[in-house]
């Protein structure tokens, strides 16, 4: 409780803050590709088993900062980050953390679907095998079955764990990647516009599965649906232009947004 | 007269190509949008219309011409001449009035054989004049045939497309000719051979001295022609060029796609891909003169004697000159890895050396492959370092440090010199040309296999 008092006196634009406990909070996050600053300040916190959705126009920086939770902009050689971002109240920027371990952690999906090329069970399997969960045989088959149940994917596929990955139809490899990224038990799953790629049917799917998966997993995603926040998240929070224009309680953005560039935006006048 | 009808042909149809869009054009003019294919569809139509009967026509006839003049003039000799001739001295009257009608006298001519000559050049001039005539006539009577078709509504695309249809099977049908005819031309001498030599003694011998007599007044071996010494020396050098060339290939590619930056990367890639531009003789010398007294000296330091051609020198430096093959495809196949699968595998908290073993070489397996294949293709196919570095004995041995031969290389040395086609020492190196032909094909049937079956396909 003592954290999230502490929070709302952080973070000036989070009037109304998670009611649950906070799983990563990020504290005056900047972000440079090169001399170009594409994340100015920004300050939010992400509430435990909550869907929190970013939105905003393209070129905001919502990838930019959803990345900076699992350090993927450490693959980008011209990105710098500074501020600080924490999982669990411990600095993920740490030198002394091991960024393998904070991605077991720290799980993503990709706008677009990019199942390996292998099979379906190897795509499960990848997770668990670097990361060394399971020895036998038996308890990986475990893993690969509850990862796709999980994913909702299982009984469409279970006849053909062996064929490859990349056979299956756009809204069933999203699914994969999903179950892929839940295969190693993460603590919070990014997801970067997960939809974009999908028919209303494959997207009604994977919302349905976000809203089941919150029961165990905190869950951050990118959206440019308005109606897609709405649905299946709890907080959402508005990027302009690399500023953190707004963040509150989903309906509360919806209903009645604070900001005069949330409004327009939710609105449909700019974007 | 051939070259210049050649170009008037080329001429024909470039102007056919213009009649045939300007036609075109005037259709869309004058009838709009129901005009079916583009004005440039109606020239290429025409183009080819008017080119390609006349110049099959040419080529047929050039082809024929010869010899039906030939025939015509030997016919035309009076009986006195050719009476109760053999048919060799008949090809020589022949080549002589040919001489003659060319200018080339030696010695005084009968005044038959001047005649014919005459005959022979005047036949040539009616010949080839007739053909200048029939071929235009045949490309005008095209440009005729081609403009009456065109209409609006006329489908010139799809029968310009038939036309390029066409144009590539006959090429793949010439290429498949081609491998055919190597295949026969192989099998019939190698057949020869195996008629003057036992199978059995090829495929299993374990002696191979093919340097026998061809001549009575030759001294030389008696001969033995065990093919076995000459292929486990094939593959003991390709082997050692493999073993040097894949790891350094593949990592220098490794490093080059995954590690080096792009500035590091665009000075190295192209000197790497030097090395295959760098004549075999100069990979050579560098095996004479510099790897092999170097391996000798190592040998000499542990104590090991080492024979100045040994397989080792003449392998190593193969394994440099195929080197740029590997690491040139394999960067390539690396690259075309999209990112997004990189992106997948950072994000499963995966280091850069499992995202390297486990997605990115089984993705770039195919490329990485073609280029181990095409590689030891070359290392098998070499002859020059082979001569110059491993020497010519045939020695059965596994050992790297000794003088081996190869396929190639004892192809070569029986092809040199005398040769005579009913000696099993010249048609030996048919028989060898013919298994290597085969367990090249093998080779490549079976690389094939492994990719399609571990291949791993990406969007
Ligand atoms: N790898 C990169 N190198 C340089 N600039 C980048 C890179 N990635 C993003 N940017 C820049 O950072 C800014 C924010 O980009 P970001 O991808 O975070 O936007 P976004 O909100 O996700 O947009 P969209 O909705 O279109 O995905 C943009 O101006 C973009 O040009
Ligand atoms: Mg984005």
């Amino acid at each position: 409780m003592n954290m999230l008092t502490d929070a709302a006196i952080e973070n000036a634009l989070d009037k109304t803050p998670a009611r649950e406990a906070v799983k990563m909070r990020g504290s005056d996050v900047r972000v440079f590709y090169g001399e170009k600053q594409a994340l100015f300040d920004v300050n939010l916190d992400i509430g435990e088993n909550q869907v929190t959705a970013l939105i905003g126009p393209s070129g905001c920086g919502k990838s930019t900062f959803l990345r900076c939770l699992n350090r993927m902009n450490d693959t980008i050689d011209i990105c710098r980050v500074t501020g600080d971002i924490t999982l669990d109240g411990e600095d993920i920027y740490n030198p002394r953390i091991d960024v393998v371990e904070l991605r077991a952690r720290v799980g993503m999906v990709f706008q677009k679907p990019n199942p390996f090329p292998k099979s379906i069970y190897e795509n499960v399997a990848y997770g668990p095998r670097i990361h060394g969960l399971a020895s036998a045989k038996n308890d990986m088959d475990a893993i690969v079955e509850t990862s796709l149940q999980k994913a909702g994917l299982f009984n469409e596929v279970k006849d053909r764990l062996h064929e490859p990955g990349t056979g299956l139809s756009g809204g069933q490899q999203q699914r994969l990647c999903i179950a892929r990224a839940i295969a190693v038990s993460p603590e919070v799953i990014l997801m970067d516009e997960p939809c974009s790629a999908l028919d209303p049917i494959a997207t009604a799917k994977v919302e349905e599965l976000i809203d089941e998966l919150r029961e165990n997993y905190t869950i951050v995603i990118v959206t440019h649906s308005m109606q897609q926040a709405a649905r299946v998240s709890q907080r959402t929070a508005m990027f302009h232009l690399g500023n953190l224009v707004e963040v509150g309680p989903t309906d509360k953005m919806f209903t009645n947004p604070e900001d005069k560039r949330t409004q327009d935006y939710i609105t449909g006048r700019f974007g | 007269m051939t070259g210049y009808l050649f170009l008037a042909i080329l001429a024909l149809s470039l102007v056919a190509f213009y009649v045939g869009r300007s036609t075109a054009s005037r259709f869309v003019a004058s009838h709009g949008a129901e005009v079916h294919s583009r004005p440039l569809y109606h020239g290429a139509f025409a183009a080819v219309w008017v080119g390609v009967p006349a110049l099959i026509l040419v080529v047929l006839w050039l082809l024929s011409q010869d010899g039906l003049i030939d025939r015509l003039i030997l016919a035309s000799l009076p009986a006195s001449v050719t009476e109760g001739v053999s048919a060799s001295r008949l090809s020589l009257y022949l080549s002589e009035i040919k001489n003659v009608a060319s200018g080339r006298i030696f010695s005084e001519p009968s005044p038959e054989i001047l005649a014919a000559a005459e005959r022979y050049q005047r036949w040539q001039a009616i010949a080839g004049w007739a053909m200048v005539v029939v071929a235009l006539a045949v490309s005008a009577i095209a440009l005729y045939l081609a403009r009456i078709r065109m209409a609006p509504k006329f489908r010139a695309r799809q029968s310009f497309e038939r036309a390029l249809d066409i144009a590539m099977i006959t090429s793949a049908v010439v290429a498949i000719l081609v491998t055919i005819g190597i295949i026969v031309s192989l099998t019939y001498e190698a057949l020869q051979f195996f008629r003057l030599v036992p199978p059995q003694e090829f495929f299993f011998g374990l002696n191979w001295e093919p340097q026998i007599a061809i001549r009575e007044d030759q001294v030389a071996g008696t001969g033995a022609f065990g093919a076995v010494p000459v292929f486990t020396g094939t593959l003991l050098i390709a082997a050692i060029a493999l073993v040097v060339a894949v790891p350094i290939g593949l990592l220098s590619a490794l490093y080059l796609v995954e590690f080096a930056s792009e500035r590091f990367r665009g000075i190295v890639k192209p000197i790497l891909e030097i090395l295959a531009g760098v004549p075999t003789v100069v990979y050579g010398f560098f095996a004479v003169l510099t790897v092999a007294p170097a391996i000798r000296e190592a040998g000499s330091l542990v104590g090991l004697s080492i024979s100045p051609n040994s397989a080792l020198a003449a392998g190593g430096v193969m394994g440099i000159m195929i080197l740029p093959f590997i690491s040139s495809l394999s960067d390539d196949a690396l690259r075309a890895v999209p990112q997004s699968m990189r992106d997948g595998s950072f994000a499963m908290g995966a280091t850069r050396a499992e995202t390297i073993t486990r997605v990115l070489l089984p993705a770039a397996l195919p490329g990485i492959v073609g280029g181990v294949l095409l590689a030891a293709s070359r290392a098998i196919g070499e002859t020059m370092i082979v001569v110059m570095a491993a020497g010519l004995t045939a020695t059965l041995t596994a050992n790297p440090l000794d003088g081996v031969t190869t396929v190639t290389v004892q192809i070569v040395t029986l092809l040199i010199g005398d040769t005579s086609f009913d000696n099993p020492k010249t048609l030996s190196a048919f028989a060898l040309g013919l298994v290597l032909f085969v367990s090249t094909l093998c080779l490549n049937v079976l690389a094939l296999r492994i990719v399609r079956r571990y291949r791993e396909k990406y969007e």
